[in-house]
């Protein structure tokens, strides 16, 4: 084929004339020269800067590469088509919602446990809107992507889905019309998932509430706004290898880390992701970000100033706070929501898995787990000077709730030594607190931090941030306190 | 000493900057309008208003206020001459044992003066941090719309006399 191309080259052909509205360069296509004159050629040369003298002895030279040029055009092509073939999903048919079996009531609840555990509602609902219907915005690096609706709807929701493509959309981010989904759907760690496990998520969503309701179109970058970029993304990323127990771990050890690495898709936030959006699993759980906060290291890097004991993490993920770490906040705050509703055996399997992902330190014998703050607190050398506005801010506006009195029952606050927040390599979590407060669902308990936007300057913050550092946390002093306050205050991301 | 201006009015007063403005209103400058609930930011019953912002003042050191304009209860009118809001409250009697009330009309004040037509959803948001022991809620967030209402209407009313 391509020795059948080359006679061709060189030969006197006036090709089609340029019309006014063809750029000129659609036409070099047919390696012709851009002069615009019909019937006028010139050899495209490969070696253009050889003298015209040279060119004729260079003749040779110059077919081969571009023997060797068509070579590699013609492989790219063939890599390109093929990348599409392999990208392509088939339709998956629809089903008539009124024929699907009724599920077994079991495996409804069960769904129901598991969809609390993945926070399915947590993206896939607007805030005080109906529960599953979609059409939240969720921001990426990349622009905005709105939340499909997940109800049992017929036309704007997954009641025409049958469990094959629910099942194909969770492990592999299609849908079921074939189209490629957006990772922002965290099917990199649903591909994890057990069949048992998916069929049960679609019992108990099939079980929902149908909501018509439409989702506002994806804002995105191109070219990204085209789906089947994500097949690309998916090269990279996508690792379809199901979970693989550690056979040398105990049985709830491999239920939070199979919990934890799929459906719970902690990583999602937990771990720090690459340009493309990718996570970087070579640092998994090294601290990443969510909604514009900073999500802490989970590993022995963690910011936490006391390690967290297997009982500590349960508590926190089950009731939302923890007398030693405090209450969950702005994003983990809905986490902890969701797994108050889990089976608390899963909740202790996921507290057993995370709490080895410290290092050894963390998984301490019983004995040395009754003096448990075995990490010894920075001690308060720090003194404050009187004219310091920090200290003075925070005696009146702190110290009632985190004078250290006592571990954290709300309404007391935690005493801040023991403040992630605080300790934290990057400030942001801990200006979120303190401009937003700490506040739980409308009509629902929880600890309550009252706000204090109104209360403080950008410098004062500072103040108050810069002495709360100094004093409760032994780290050295956050250097972008200042610009990221500025920043933040004027961030959309605030609640 | 320290330099507050509260309701339009400047005040020195000598007090441990760490103070919260709460106790300075009520012990030094007898503003007892804003009241002491909890002392710890959980029921509201504190709030006044920053520069138009609500804020507990129980929990705001006057150190942090210097320079800033600061507005209670007492600023929006009298009992002869009540403001609008109060005006609304008083029409849709939303007092019962009525001490949260002064709380509930400043954390209004500063949505109205921010947003003058908010929605049923957007007024339960932005007074839930204050709470009513004696469940006058119902009472209290029609007043809100009663006043935002009538302020509207005021305000729409001026516009067209001011025309010529």
């Amino acid at each position: 084929m391509i020795m059948g191309a080359e006679p061709r080259l060189g030969v006197s052909d006036p090709g089609p004339a340029r019309r006014p509205w063809q750029p000129c360069c659609a036409r070099t296509a047919t390696l012709r020269a851009c002069d615009g004159a019909p019937g006028s050629v010139h050899r495209l040369d490969p070696f253009s800067l050889i003298s015209s003298h040279g060119a004729r002895q260079a003749g040779e030279a110059s077919l081969r590469a571009l023997r060797v040029l068509l070579v590699v055009l013609l492989l790219f092509a063939l890599a390109i088509g093929a990348f599409f073939l392999w990208a392509r999903h088939s339709e998956i048919a629809t089903i008539d919602p009124s024929r699907r079996p009724p599920a077994d009531e079991a495996v409804v609840a069960k769904g129901a446990e598991l969809a609390a555990i993945g926070d399915c509602d947590v993206c896939h609902t607007v805030p005080g809107g109906p529960p599953y219907a979609g059409g939240r915005p969720i921001p990426t690096p990349f622009g905005t992507i709105y939340s499909a609706n997940i109800t049992p709807d017929a036309t704007t929701g997954i009641g025409h889905w049958s469990q094959a493509a629910f099942r194909r959309a969770m492990k592999e981010g299609v849908s079921r019309n074939g189209n490629d989904l957006y990772p922002a759907f965290p099917y990199d760690h649903y591909a994890k998932l057990g069949d048992d496990d998916i069929a049960a998520l679609y019992a108990f969503l099939m079980s929902r509430a149908a909501v018509q309701s439409r989702p506002p179109a994806n804002a995105l970058i191109f070219p990204l706004n085209l789906r089947w970029t994500v097949a690309v993304w998916d090269l990279l990323y996508l690792d379809r290898t199901p979970f693989r127990p550690d056979p040398k771990q105990s049985e709830a050890w491999n239920r939070g880390a199979y919990l934890v690495q799929g459906l719970g898709h902690c990583g999602d936030c937990h771990t720090p992701r690459d340009r493309l959006g990718g996570e970087r699993t070579a640092a998994a759980f090294a601290g990443g970000t969510a909604e514009g906060w900073s999500a802490p290291a989970l590993t022995a890097a963690s910011p936490a100033p006391l390690p967290w004991s297997e009982a500590q993490l349960f508590r926190y993920l089950h009731q939302g706070w923890d007398t030693a770490h405090g209450a969950a906040a702005g994003p983990m705050a809905p986490v902890t929501r969701d797994l108050a509703r889990a089976s608390a055996s899963d909740v202790a399997a996921i507290a057993t898995y995370v709490a080895t992902l410290e290092g050894p330190g963390a998984a301490r014998p019983a004995a040395a787990a009754a003096t448990a703050n075995a990490r010894p607190l920075p001690t308060e050398t720090v003194s404050a000077s009187p004219a310091d506005l920090g200290a003075t801010l925070f005696e009146g506006a702190c110290a009632n709730c985190h004078s250290g009195i006592s571990p954290m029952v709300p309404p007391h606050g935690i005493d801040l030594r023991r403040s992630t927040a605080i300790g934290a390599p990057d400030p942001t979590d801990a200006i979120f607190i303190v401009l937003d407060g700490i506040r739980p669902v409308e009509g629902e308990r929880g600890p309550w931090m009252p706000r204090f936007d109104g209360a403080f300057t950008d410098a004062q913050l500072a103040a108050l941030l810069n002495y709360l550092r100094a004093q409760h946390s032994g780290t050295p002093p956050w250097s972008d306190l200042d610009s990221r306050i500025r920043a933040l205050r004027q961030s959309k991301e605030r609640s | 000493m320290i330099e507050l201006t509260v309701n339009g009015t400047a005040h020195r007063v000598d007090v441990d900057p760490a103070t919260p403005l709460l106790y300075v209103l009520r012990d030094e400058l007898q503003l007892n309008g804003a009241k002491f609930g909890c002392g710890l930011g959980q029921c509201g019953a504190c709030t006044v208003m920053a520069e138009g912002e609500a804020i507990y003042s129980c929990l705001t050191p006057v150190a942090a206020l210097q320079g800033r304009k600061i507005t209670t209860v007492e600023g929006l009118g009298t009992a002869g001459n009540p403001g609008p809001l109060q005006r609304a409250f008083i029409a849709e009697q939303a007092a019962q044992c009525g001490y949260c009330i002064a709380g509930m009309v400043m954390r209004a004040q500063a949505l109205l003066q921010r947003n003058s037509s908010p929605s049923d959803a957007e007024i339960r948001a932005e007074m839930e941090p204050n709470l009513c022991r004696c469940g006058t809620h119902m009472r209290i967030l029609r007043a809100i719309r009663r006043a935002s209402s009538e302020m509207r209407t005021a305000s729409t009313q001026n516009a067209t006399e001011a025309r010529p």
